[in-house]
């Protein structure tokens, strides 16, 4: 095989992966369309977020089918965590970058990557029996909107902690010279040199844990109360979208099930419009 | 024993004839056709779905009903009572499981085989002063009538509701014994299955919840710091859910298609006989005499 005809091969076998992956996602959406689509038809899309409460039914007119509860939910949770999480894994990594022994900041990555690891239904359960009757203490019923975000926050703070690593890792050592150089201090190089040039690399970060923040499904399902309401206080239990799918799925038929999937399809909405709104506060820099 | 298994072999054969014709006859006949030809020998595949409750009590005597036929399988898969009863008229399983009777409408479509009896109770944190509530007191607790635990004899906090997910079973015949609507319950908590619920309550001295006797029994007994409430002055307790004192029993039901035949036959058939006793008494239901 000549040198040009292997090119011709990669090429080839590249575009199909790259299509492939593109395809998936694609084929996610038109199977969450076609599954909604019976319950769009007999509850109709207005139904969604004007209905009464959420009480669905086998059929469309027995039930009452909004859904904006729950996406608030998924909001308020989201955006607690992400407020939460997002300061802490900023200086978890500047402290790993700038200012720790680096036997100590080997050690905190080594901890903060385990952290990683850990199966979302663990902090489901230990938020469960530990957290939760811990909140009750101070207002009850302790399972509530506080708990879900305190449980979330610790879940994707290394997704935050590792991205801001990287990208710290990733600012040019001639800047940081270059600073020395002009004898700023270590607090001023950081917030007038490392962030400025690790601004692309941090963004990105914040995206993939709010990501993953509006996906998680079975710690918040234990922790957060599940009832459909908007909570009026950090102690108000309430129910998030992905919950919803994951407690009524199983036990669904007809209308409601398909309701379920509607659920899906508002969240898949979500991400798109996150990521639509990030692309367009970084003017299409996100990912350079 | 083996006169036994010859025995079941002809009514499989029999019943091969009435089931042609229905979506379902199709793995069962072949397993007949193994069956047939050496006159004890059981094979195929079972698949059951439907009823959490009814799950670990179905999975364990299909495990032994494995054992006794070595080229079986029984699959079981929880998905609700509704489940249960839909599944094996789509044709999805070959059995359902279904943990309350079934409605007029269904028991014309299908057929109900009644393996064990449960019942449903209140349950409180062990460290709740309160030991007893009137059926009024829970329905007024559960549409937010009362708001605090002092309001019927014990602490100054609030009460925690635990409500079920919808389309549960288990929240339809609460409800209905309760007389409360779906839309009026104002709970505090969610949950989904018995464990969950269980667990909640265990957490926190001032919730009430309502689960399956059986599991609220076996947790008990294995330590969790639950009670169970006595039902409008009915103690609830594996005895009277026999005696047929409890108000709020249910049975737990295997659902097919009308007139099973062959393998689905035989696993009903081992099933509602005395050899699995043992089985439903150690998940704390009352095996039907």
């Amino acid at each position: 095989m000549s040198p040009s005809s292997k090119d011709r091969l990669l090429v080839w076998v590249l575009r199909a992966c790259a299509g492939l992956s593109g395809a998936i996602v694609l084929l996610i959406a038109v199977f969450l369309v076609l599954e909604s689509l019976p319950a769009l038809r007999n509850v109709g899309f207005a139904r969604f977020f004007s209905d009464p409460s959420w009480h669905p039914a086998r059929y469309a007119a027995d039930g009452a089918y909004n859904l904006a509860p729950m996406l608030a939910g998924t909001l308020l949770a989201m955006a607690g965590a992400v407020a939460l999480a997002t300061p802490l894994g900023f200086c978890a990594a500047l402290f790993c970058h700038f200012y720790a022994p680096p036997g100590l900041a080997r050690a905190c990555r080594r901890l903060i990557e385990l952290l990683a690891g850990i199966p979302s239904v663990v902090y489901g359960f230990w938020g469960l029996v530990t957290l939760v009757p811990l909140l009750n203490k101070v207002q009850p019923p302790g399972a509530s909107l506080l708990a879900g975000i305190l449980i979330l926050a610790l879940m994707i703070l290394p997704t935050i902690a590792l991205m801001a690593d990287g990208a710290l890792a990733n600012v040019p050592a001639e800047y940081l010279r270059g600073a020395a150089a002009l004898g700023l201090s270590r607090s001023a190089t950081i917030v007038g040199v490392v962030f400025p040039a690790a601004k692309s690399g941090l963004f990105t970060g914040v995206i993939l844990e709010t990501g993953r923040a509006a996906g998680e499904t079975m710690a918040l399902l234990m922790v957060c109360g599940n009832v459909v309401q908007v909570p009026k206080s950090l102690f108000d239990p309430m129910r998030t979208l992905t919950a919803n799918i994951a407690l009524e799925m199983g036990y669904a038929l007809g209308d409601h099930r398909s309701a379920l999937f509607v659920s899906g399809l508002v969240l898949l909405a979500l991400i798109v419009a996150l990521a639509a709104a990030a692309e367009w506060l970084s003017k299409g820099r996100v990912y350079e | 024993m083996p006169r036994a298994f010859t025995l079941l072999g002809l009514l499989a054969l029999a019943g091969c004839g009435a089931g042609v014709g229905t979506p379902n006859a199709k793995p069962a006949t072949k397993a007949d056709a193994a069956h047939a030809a050496d006159g004890e020998k059981l094979e195929g595949k079972l698949v059951v779905t439907g009823s959490s409750t009814c799950a670990p009590l179905v999975a364990e005597i299909g495990k032994r009903f494995e054992q006794r036929h070595p080229g079986v399988r029984v699959d079981v898969q929880t998905g609700g009572s509704s489940r249960g009863v839909a599944d094996p008229q789509t044709g999805i399983a070959d059995l359902g499981m279904a943990s309350r009777a079934l409605k007029e409408d269904e028991a014309r479509l299908v057929q109900a085989h009644t393996l064990a009896l449960d019942g449903i109770c209140v349950i409180l944190n062990k460290a709740n002063p309160v030991t007893e509530l009137g059926d009024a007191q829970v329905a007024a607790i559960y549409t937010g009538k009362i708001g605090t635990w002092n309001e019927v004899g014990g602490s100054e906090a609030a009460i925690t509701v635990v409500n079920k997910a919808e389309g549960r079973s288990t929240l339809e015949l609460f409800l209905r014994y309760f007389e409360l609507k779906s839309a009026n319950v104002k709970a505090s908590v969610v949950i989904g299955d018995n464990e969950q619920g269980l667990k909640t309550v265990a957490g926190n001295p001032d919730a009430i919840g309502y689960v399956s006797v059986g599991a609220a029994e076996s947790a008990a007994r294995s330590g969790a710091p639950i009670k169970l409430l006595p039902m409008n002055g009915v103690a609830a307790t594996v005895e009277n859910i026999r005696n047929g004192s409890f108000p709020l029993a249910r049975p737990l039901n295997l659902v097919t298609l009308p007139n099973p035949t062959g393998l689905k036959k035989a696993f009903i058939e081992f099933a509602l006989s005395k050899e699995v006793h043992d089985l439903i008494r150690e998940q704390s239901f009352v095996p039907v005499e």
